[in-house]
């Protein structure tokens, strides 16, 4: 047989020995033990203690009285600390200190200064009064914002553009700082809030409670267009009510009405303090134009602080070493010992050092350096679900073997949202409060059949609704009791949706038999507006029109962008439309103000983008929401879900169920989807995650080699016929 | 020539008008600046009064093109397009809705992009020639008749799939390279190889096509045939007649997407994490960010024309025949 080293060699003489070493080394390479050549960081970070994850979209905003979304609190949650926090383990959800010493207490007054009781009638209380106390001595992260002089002058407080032309990043500053943290940072940024440049989205809400806020943001307006300079206002200057500092370590604030949910607040970035120093070091002309901005540039006081911020390729969070430091919980809710997350109980936190954001926006390459050790933790896409997760004879959810080989571990919770379809009650066809079309609403519910969409479209990542409030909130009630009788009936020990003869059979007493109008004939057209479009919408879609077509009526999808969308329900001219809502605190008042009147989109531009109005619930909703949590309460609350359940203005959808993989090596791992500041509490062993990358990221060598040959092979008929075609003679 | 390139250069202000002017009423079209404000305020919570602000902040409240209310010649001055558009021909591109300055953003974004696309480039350009000749040279054998099957299965195939395909058999089954990401500095080499690679194989079908089509078309003139009856060899024709001449045609579609290596790749950058202005662009259509949105457009019609304009230098620099007069 035909040596094919000598073929080589005696077709391309030049090359010498070059093939044979080439294929020697390849075939020596595949025996090797290599550190991973596919490892997207440093190999020498390996063995540090570095949390990795990824992050699918760019943050907006970085400053915490502008920032809205759960993309930007993964960052926030680590700098910035509000006065209070959630219990990382305890469930139901509960608000514990972060910086204050203790949780306040609303204190009510009557109009006389009187104090009234926590129980006493909202129309009686004219004034509600929070006073938190702070931590002593804690310290901001280091920052050049209070940087100062051995003269005690702040070194960067009159920069211009000349003294920044060198500057490009914070980091360029040669020398920082730092200042204890006082209630004033607190006071500041409420504030901050009534700021007309900062844009803060809770500006409308706060206004309607925080005494005097408003009218301090119609002050702060008019000294805005006075002022031609950079922008700068002093909020120090100015007195608001409803946010004064009585000493360094206390703050009060004053709220015009009952407001129970007003403490939920207090543990989100909205009232994280801000130090006066962060903002006129920000506000200096040439900073902007630098891109060197709050919304950029965090100060915080948290466990973590923001060394690299680019958010087109990663952020980078790192140990705050003036953070003071916080002791983990030493208890949680029942099975948590057992479980193993209490193994920590009382060790300093944070456990890592630092915390690498990678920007990923693909899923596909995200799920697959998952796979490869090279993030800690992961979501599922649906196009992974199926590697990933099973579903057992009992019905429950658990990890392939594939996962678990690798060590690879499953948690799942229930989220606080609801996925609904609403019907938009100012229609004339499917909305009001007539009988005809409440009926109509009802035998819709029952037709579509929620539990096929969660096991068809969420890989059975759901729970169907049986009203307005998830569980894990106040309210819900679980199991038979709970059930919503217009749509499901109790068999066994399970919620069982009404047969769609029931359905059926309300639609002929609203007066649509077999889904056509009994008086004109006409088949019943409904209309859902929808901003998904494009193929991958086209199976729901379809599932949808089939749901619908149980009752005859036929479902027309009207597919647009979601601007165009947002305008339809503005302006009231959608029919049907699917939404949903994510909660903001573990309240029911988060979610039956989707339905309270005056929020209603066509008349005030509110939350209610369903337009539903019914007396008796607003009513009810006013009662509850002043109302501390108690059997009263649910009481209240249980009357109000009835009405919604009766009216039936959305289809209450469902609860998605999340589900989040983790290696072996990232401990205390628990779900908490209230908490924003959760870093602090997750542990890695960076050794055991270096071992198993380089274990499963061996590189394989042996296709480059094959892809040689098959070149060679491709090559070896072309060289020859070349050579002939070379040597041939004319004649 | 000088006269000429200055009157193309004149020629461009039109051009970059009518561009700007396409850009605005498409944007607006399908965004108003409600829209806008609401996205970048947020989805929730956000009332009319922060939208109006917000709006008035940017300059949005004005009218788009034309402003009924305002004086002589302010009914175009003071509108959104002449407010924003003025200052593009300067480059001043000014800040992106979010409040950033877009000039610095084009500044380091531009280097990721020119990672990938210039070792595309080059690299491409070896292989394709390479390949292109190979089949010309065996014109009609088996190897051209495989090697133009080849191209066409290649060519039909969806560019999506060569990178997913790409990330899942180099970097995740054989764990040569990262799936995913980039750094700065050598650093990149690493996650550059297979966005090159694939942009590399995903070229191959198409453009082996055109350079065989452009190497047969030279093989075929008549100087080609004295040569060969000169007595030279096949090779010698090949690479030093016909590969030569061939050039004249490549450089010119060289030439005239040089400029435009600046602006990066749409889908690549976005599946391989790749920070460059092709995920920069893509970012701001999807957050409505009309400022980013409208430096892009302009950035990529001046480096059109000047691609363009430096095509028609080039011929005159690679074909003494070619004057610009």
């Amino acid at each position: 047989m035909t040596n094919p080293i000598k073929i080589i060699n005696r077709y391309i003489p030049r090359l010498g020995n070059f093939p044979q070493l080439l294929v020697c080394v390849l075939l020596l390479c595949t025996g090797c033990d290599y550190s991973p050549w596919n490892n997207p960081y440093p190999n020498e970070d390996s063995a540090k203690n570095i949390y990795y994850d990824s992050f699918p979209e760019r943050p907006k905003h970085l400053d915490p009285v502008s920032s809205y979304s759960a993309n930007e609190y993964v960052f926030l949650g680590q700098i910035y600390e509000p006065p209070l926090q959630y219990h990382f383990l305890k469930r139901p959800y509960q608000l514990i200190p972060l910086t204050a010493t203790e949780l306040p207490r609303a204190r009510y007054f009557n109009k006389a200064g009187q104090p009234l009781e926590e129980d006493s009638d909202p129309a009686d209380v004219y004034r509600v009064k929070y006073t938190i106390s702070i931590k002593p001595a804690l310290l901001y992260q280091p920052h050049p914002a209070f940087a100062k002089n051995a003269s005690g002058k702040y070194l960067y407080h009159d920069l211009d553009p000349q003294k920044l032309e060198n500057i490009h990043a914070l980091s360029d500053f040669d020398t920082v700082g730092t200042r204890k943290l006082l209630a004033n940072d607190y006071v500041y940024q409420i504030k901050r809030m009534a700021h007309p440049r900062v844009h803060s989205p809770i500006a409308g809400l706060m206004r309607k409670y925080i005494l005097g806020l408003d009218e301090f943001a119609k002050e702060l307006s008019e000294i805005e267009k006075d002022d031609t300079t950079s922008g700068y206002i002093d909020l120090n200057r100015f007195e608001l009510p409803g946010a004064r500092v009585v000493d360094d370590t206390t703050f009060e604030i004053t709220l015009k009405q009952k407001y129970p949910q007003f403490i939920y607040w207090l543990s989100m970035s909205f009232f994280a303090p801000m130090p006066w120093e962060a903002d006129y070091f920000y506000s200096q002309e040439g900073m902007t134009d630098k891109n060197i901005t709050l919304d950029w540039y965090p100060v915080g006081t948290g466990p973590f602080m923001l060394s690299e911020n680019n958010p087109n390729r990663r952020m980078v969070l790192k140990r705050n070493p003036n953070f003071r430091g916080e002791a983990y919980p030493s208890e949680g809710e029942a099975g948590d010992l057992e479980s193993g997350i209490l193994e920590d109980a009382g060790k300093n936190m944070p456990f890592i050092d630092t915390a690498i954001y990678s920007l990923e926006k693909e899923s596909i390459p995200a799920w697959n350096k998952f796979l490869q050790g090279y993030y800690d933790t992961s979501g599922i896409v649906s196009d992974s679900f199926d590697q990933a997760v099973q579903f057992n004879t009992q019905g429950d959810a658990e990890l392939t073997d594939e996962m678990r080989e690798k060590g690879i571990n499953l948690q799942t919770a229930v989220t606080t949202s609801s996925y609904y379809m609403g019907f938009n009650m100012a229609d004339e066809v499917i909305g009001g409060n007539s009988e005809r079309a409440t009926l109509l609403r009802r035998a819709i519910s029952i037709a579509v059949d929620y539990e096929e969409y969660i096991s068809i479209f969420a890989n059975g990542r759901g729970e169907p609704a049986q009203g307005p409030i998830p569980p894990g909130i106040f309210g819900n009630i679980p199991g038979e009791p709970g059930i919503n009788p217009y749509v499901y009936e109790w068999q066994g020990d399970k919620a069982v949706r009404r047969s769609i003869e029931e359905a059926k059979a309300l639609l002929v007493q609203a007066g649509y038999p077999n889904g056509r109008n009994k008086n004109t004939g006409k088949q019943l057209v409904l209309n859902l507006d929808s901003p998904a479009a494009g193929p991958g919408s086209k199976a729901s879609f379809d599932w949808l029109r089939k749901q619908y077509a149980k009752l005859g009526i036929n479902l027309v999808i009207r597919a647009t962008d979601y601007n165009r969308f947002q305008e339809k329900i503005r302006k009231g001219t959608a029919q049907i439309f699917q939404w949903g809502w994510n909660a903001d605190y573990p309240d029911p008042e988060n979610f039956f103000f989707l339905l309270y009147g005056p929020n209603a989109k066509i008349d005030h531009n509110g939350e209610n983008a369903a337009n539903y109005k019914n007396a008796e619930f607003d009513e009810l909703f006013n009662q509850m929401k002043s109302m501390s949590n108690s059997p009263q309460r649910q009481d209240v609350i249980n009357k109000m879900v009835e009405i919604l359940r009766h009216d039936a203005p959305w289809l209450w959808g469902f609860h998605p169920v999340g589900f989040s993989l983790h290696h072996e090596w990232y401990k205390n791992a628990k779900p908490n989807l209230m908490a924003n500041n959760t870093l602090k509490y997750k542990r890695i062993e960076p050794r055991l995650r270096t071992e198993n990358r380089t274990a499963w990221n061996q590189p394989i060598w042996w296709p480059i080699a094959l892809v040689i040959i098959l070149l060679i092979i491709m090559l070896l008929p072309a060289i020859i016929s070349y050579r002939r075609k070379e040597t041939e003679s004319i004649l | 020539m000088i006269s000429y390139i200055l009157r193309r250069i004149a020629y461009a202000f039109p051009i970059l008008i009518g561009v700007n002017i396409i850009t605005f009423v498409l944007f607006f079209v399908v965004n108003t600046p409600d829209d806008m404000a609401r996205m970048q305020l947020g989805m929730k919570r956000v009332d009319d009064a922060a939208i109006s602000k917000w709006k008035e902040e940017r300059g949005y409240d004005k009218p788009i093109l034309w402003n009924q209310d305002a004086e002589a010649i302010e009914k175009i001055t003071d509108t959104i397009f002449f407010q924003n558009s003025v200052k593009l021909f300067i480059f001043d591109f000014g800040r992106s809705d979010s409040g950033r300055d877009i000039g610095y953003d084009i500044s380091q974004r531009m280097w990721p992009s020119l990672a990938i696309t210039v070792p595309g480039l080059i690299l491409g350009l070896l292989a394709y020639i390479t390949f292109g000749l190979t089949l010309a040279f065996f014109r009609g054998s088996y190897v051209d008749v495989s090697g133009v099957i080849l191209c066409v299965v290649m060519m039909s195939i969806s560019g999506l799939f060569y990178i997913i395909g790409g990330q899942y058999l180099i970097g995740k089954f054989f764990h040569l390279v990262p799936i995913s990401g980039y750094d700065t500095g050598f650093n990149a080499i690493k996650f550059t190889v297979l966005p090159v690679l694939v942009g590399l194989v995903g070229g191959i079908g198409s453009s082996t096509r055109w350079y065989r089509t452009i190497f047969l078309e030279e093989m075929g003139k008549d100087y080609v045939r004295t040569a060969k009856a000169k007595g030279l060899s096949e090779t010698r024709v090949l690479y030093h007649h016909v590969l030569m001449n061939g050039l004249i045609p490549i450089l010119t579609g060289v030439v005239v997407i040089l400029p435009s290596l600046f602006i990066g790749s749409l889908i690549v950058e976005s599946f391989f994490a790749i920070p460059g202005l092709g995920s920069y662009t893509i970012d701001a259509i999807s957050a409505q960010d009309f400022a980013i949105v409208r430096s892009m457009v302009f950035l990529g019609s001046v480096l059109y024309i000047i691609g363009l304009i430096l095509t028609d230098i080039s011929y005159t620099l690679v074909d003494p025949r070619v004057r610009l007069n």
